[in-house]
């Protein structure tokens, strides 16, 4: 049906596919599966007209096709759905359904057929899609389908998807591969891109396993495991579960009560926290669930210092010292450390080479400054420093001089991680450690984390990745605009009641 | 070790590679401009480069131009390294100088030993401030720099020439200038002390000084807390707050010290060349040390290149005015036009380039 002979791509030095095949038998769902960077999203890019290979050929239908834009593809049948939807916010589910391809002459747009006719496809496959809905009254979930109503619109009998699932809740999840499944009853072909094998596992007929740039294996799911992809996927063997031995917690070292602030950043009125209140104590990870944009970000921004002061209200106490009207200078020598969830805007210096990252947060104090008013920099115990850190958390390239930008996700998540372990934390605010990291990369993290913390360390962890929450936490709590809506113990909780809780009963959200 | 500084050797013969690219282009491109006008491009250049060059008047007033762009430039790559375009160089070497002059008059009978240091320090303090009340206006109420500098611009030219025109004008005389400073004010030229280049050639001390000056900058960006934190700030505000620097004090700090190297430029002016203030005396420094910053890509060293290209220029401009018959001077502002459309072409290009990805590298 779709098939990629020998396809090699390359940008300037980078190899992104080098002699890729596959074939995807109709009426199938195939995976696609790899670590960031292994060049999926350039394969399927290329099987929709939007790169063109350097060499090989896409076969479609048993002939060999020559795309010149995504246009031919789509007049193939073919269908994308990519990361980042392509919406027009303002405008109506129809209206963006039908731009590009109005029906009817270009000055009178038949939105009503249009209407009539997606309200047929979105029974159909059973999305629950209003096509006279605006988009921004939408939520992500049903901003996809309207993506992968586009595709059915244009009639596409493939489709492909790439990371669909990465902005969605685990009922969204669950919704589209409903969708996904139901669409394969009806005759399409489906191909998902994903690195998550869970979900490999869970919804896909086949499965291709790409390194590299490079196929490096071909699987029937039936046939595999999560072990063996995680091998193929990363080229040796993986510990997938968390190993994780009985905690011990001490005292409390952090006590929130009653936090609530606005908007990071800005002056309005709307609450973004309201009313947190919890514990962490020294040897435990307590980890906090939620669908993102539901204050997680606000609240450890507010507990980092890093909150517009007059904003936030409550206390915060560290070791019952309270910290509320301390600089995020002060709170850092207090000995709380902050792993950002975005570590391009907040935790790097992305044009600085990893020594100058590497004194991020410590430069004004010694080792790392000294001589009067600590004004200079000591740049023998800099250096000291960063070969400490490169070597320990196993950054690669382990080179002080190369900028922050040039290391893959992975290593620069380490290299912050190394960095701010390196000020022997109280506390340790975690957010989203392993997005964008690759699998040997979070492997490595979590091992970290769980070091960190049986050495006696408080670890606050955000992530939106129940998998990971629910894997290291000892105790768990779920937010939702803005309010902690419950605790779970990690270990019993299933994930529908966690999801529950994190989208209040609303399983669309 | 070897190996280390024959890395950091390459690596700055790399940045030196597309400001010079741009400069040759411009050449190129003014050639061009010279043929349409009916003059030989050949001898015009030849003119414009060998007239800056002849020892000692050549070269002697090419340095003595190159001074105040040295600190000009420095000035703006300072608050550039913050994230902070600073528009207002002109305006602080306004306000700097006749604060210069001031101090020269009204502390005239001093001994050099004291009146030198004071008037310096004058310099420096006047432009310190008036270089750091946009600094706290941006910190404070987020009023952007580059407005509020062109405020201040005025703002400094207007009262330097009202204080000058009322209040320490020679009575009767027809040219817009102060009183003379104290003798004690005065600082040698290098006339003095290198052989074969005459005193008359206002070439002095304040050269050295600015080459000085490049070093303690370069010292205290790179070597220095205070210099990381000024240059944290200007990569990412939301990664220094991150790290617990307080972004408004460095933006504060930067712009200050911008304008207080902007302000050296009165120690040239007044202490070294005219020993009085002599209103609308700059030629734009302030703004052409915009272009030195840029061409010499906020380094220390790339000012210092860029000063003495752009001092050179002005210098055989005069004589391309004088010697070729169609030609004028205006064609050394041509040509620094077309260098800054090159440097920042190269700029703009140079990010794209590397596109969302970077250039990545694997592991893991
Ligand atoms: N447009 C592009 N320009 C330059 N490099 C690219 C481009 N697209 C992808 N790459 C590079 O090609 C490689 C594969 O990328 P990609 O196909 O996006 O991987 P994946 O989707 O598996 O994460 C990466 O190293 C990436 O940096
Ligand atoms: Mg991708």
């Amino acid at each position: 049906m779709l098939e990629l002979r020998e396809i090699t791509k390359r940008f300037g030095d980078v190899l992104a596919n080098d002699r890729v095949s596959f074939a995807v038998a109709p009426g199938t769902i195939h995976a696609l599966v790899g670590e960031n960077g292994a060049g999926k999203s350039t394969a399927m890019r290329i099987a929709y007209g939007f790169y063109s290979a350097d060499s090989g050929d896409v076969v479609v239908d048993g002939a060999v096709r020559r795309f010149a834009s995504p246009q031919d593809a789509i007049a193939l049948g073919i269908g994308m759905v990519h990361q980042h939807f392509m919406l027009v916010e303002p405008m109506t589910v129809a209206e963006n359904i039908v731009l590009g391809i109005e029906p009817g002459n270009a000055l009178q747009l038949d939105v009503a057929g249009a209407v009539s006719r997606i309200r047929a496809l979105s029974a159909e496959f059973g999305l629950a899609i209003d096509p006279t809905a605006r988009i921004e009254d939408l939520s992500v979930g049903q901003q996809q389908r309207v993506e992968l109503l586009k595709a059915l619109y244009r009639q596409a009998r493939i489709l492909i998807l790439d990371e669909p699932t990465a902005v969605l809740s685990p009922q969204a999840v669950r919704d589209l591969f409903a969708i996904l499944r139901r669409m394969r009853e009806q005759g399409k072909t489906i191909v998902i891109v994903t690195h998550k094998l869970s979900e490999v596992l869970e919804i896909s007929d086949e499965v291709t396993v790409m390194r590299d740039g490079k196929v490096v294996g071909n699987r029937r799911t039936a046939e595999t495991s999560a072990a063996e992809l995680a091998r193929l996927m990363v080229g040796r063997d993986v510990l997938l579960r968390v190993v994780k031995p009985e905690g011990h917690p001490g005292k409390p070292v952090l006590a929130v009560r009653g936090l609530s602030s606005g908007a990071l950043g800005t002056k309005d009125r709307e609450r973004r926290l309201d009313g947190v209140s919890f514990e962490v104590r020294a040897g435990e990870i307590v980890g906090i669930a939620g669908i993102e944009g539901n204050g997680q970000t606000e609240l450890i921004e507010a507990l980092a210092g890093l909150a517009e002061p007059a904003a936030v209200t409550g206390t915060i106490e560290l070791e019952g010292r309270d910290v509320e009207g301390l600089s995020a200078r002060a709170r850092r020598a207090g000995g709380i450390a902050h792993v950002p969830e975005d570590r391009h805007r907040r935790g790097l210096l992305l044009d600085f080479d990893l020594a100058e990252n590497s004194i991020l947060g410590a430069d004004d104090r010694p080792p790392v400054a000294v001589g009067p008013w600590h004004l200079w920099l000591n740049r023998e115990a800099i250096r000291r420093r960063t070969e400490k850190i490169l070597k320990a958390f196993d950054v690669r390239p382990p080179d002080p001089d190369l900028p922050a930008r040039s290391l893959s996700g992975g290593n620069q998540q380490k290299l912050i991680l190394g960095r701010e372990l390196e000020e022997s934390p109280k506390l340790l605010l975690v957010a989203q450690p392993t997005r964008g990291v690759d699998i040997g990369g979070i492997e490595f993290i979590h091992r970290r984390l769980v070091e960190m913390r049986d050495a006696g360390c408080a670890v606050l962890l955000v992530s939106s990745e129940l998998e990971e929450v629910t894997a290291l936490s000892d105790r768990l709590l779920v937010m939702r605009e803005g309010r902690i809506v419950g605790e779970v113990d990690p270990a019993r909780a299933t994930p529908e009641e966690i999801g529950l809780l994190m989208t209040g009963g609303n399983a669309a959200a | 070790m070897a190996l280390e500084r024959e890395k950091s050797l390459m690596k700055g013969l790399r940045q030196l590679i597309f400001p010079l690219a741009a400069v040759l282009a411009a050449f190129v491109a003014g050639s061009f401009l010279v043929l349409a006008v009916g003059d030989s491009p050949l001898a015009t250049y030849q003119l414009l480069i060998g007239s800056a060059f002849t020892w000692p008047d050549g070269i002697g007033y090419t340095l003595f131009y190159a001074t105040p762009l040295i600190f000009t430039g420095l000035a703006v790559a300072v608050a550039f390294r913050c994230g902070l375009l600073n528009i207002g160089a002109e305006g602080q070497l306004y306000i700097a100088s006749f604060a210069t002059a001031w101090v020269g008059i009204t502390f005239a009978g001093l001994p050099a030993i004291l009146l030198v240091p004071l008037c310096c320090l004058a310099a420096v303090l006047a432009g310190g401030v008036w270089g750091g009340i946009p600094g706290v206006l941006k910190a404070r109420f987020g009023a952007h720099e580059v407005i509020t500098t062109i405020m201040m611009n005025f703002i400094a030219i207007a009262l330097a020439s009202y204080f000058t025109q009322y209040h320490y004008k020679p009575p009767g005389d027809a040219i817009l200038e102060t009183v003379p400073i104290g003798e004690g004010g005065h600082i040698a030229r290098l006339g003095r002390f290198v052989p074969g280049l005459p005193e008359r050639i206002p070439l002095n001390l304040s050269f050295l000084l600015a080459l000085a000056t490049c070093v303690l900058v370069y010292l205290f960006l790179w070597r220095t807390r205070w210099g990381y934190e000024i240059r944290a700030t200007g990569a990412s505000p939301a990664a220094a707050q991150y790290g617990g620097i307080a972004t408004g004090r460095q933006i504060v700090l930067a712009m200050a010290l911008s304008g207080a190297l902007a302000g050296m430029v009165g120690i040239n002016e007044v202490l070294g060349y005219r020993y009085r203030y002599y209103d609308s005396f700059s030629s734009g420094y302030g703004f052409t040390g915009i272009a030195v910053a840029l061409l010499g890509r906020n380094h220390p060293v790339g000012v210092i290149l860029a000063s003495l290209l752009f001092g050179a220029l002005l210098r055989g401009g005069l004589f391309v005015d004088i010697f070729t018959e169609h030609v004028s001077k205006d064609l050394v502002m041509v040509l620094q036009g077309i260098i800054i459309l090159f440097v920042a072409a190269e700029a703009m290009f140079r990010d794209r380039f590397r596109g969302p990805f970077g250039r990545r590298i694997k592991g893991v």
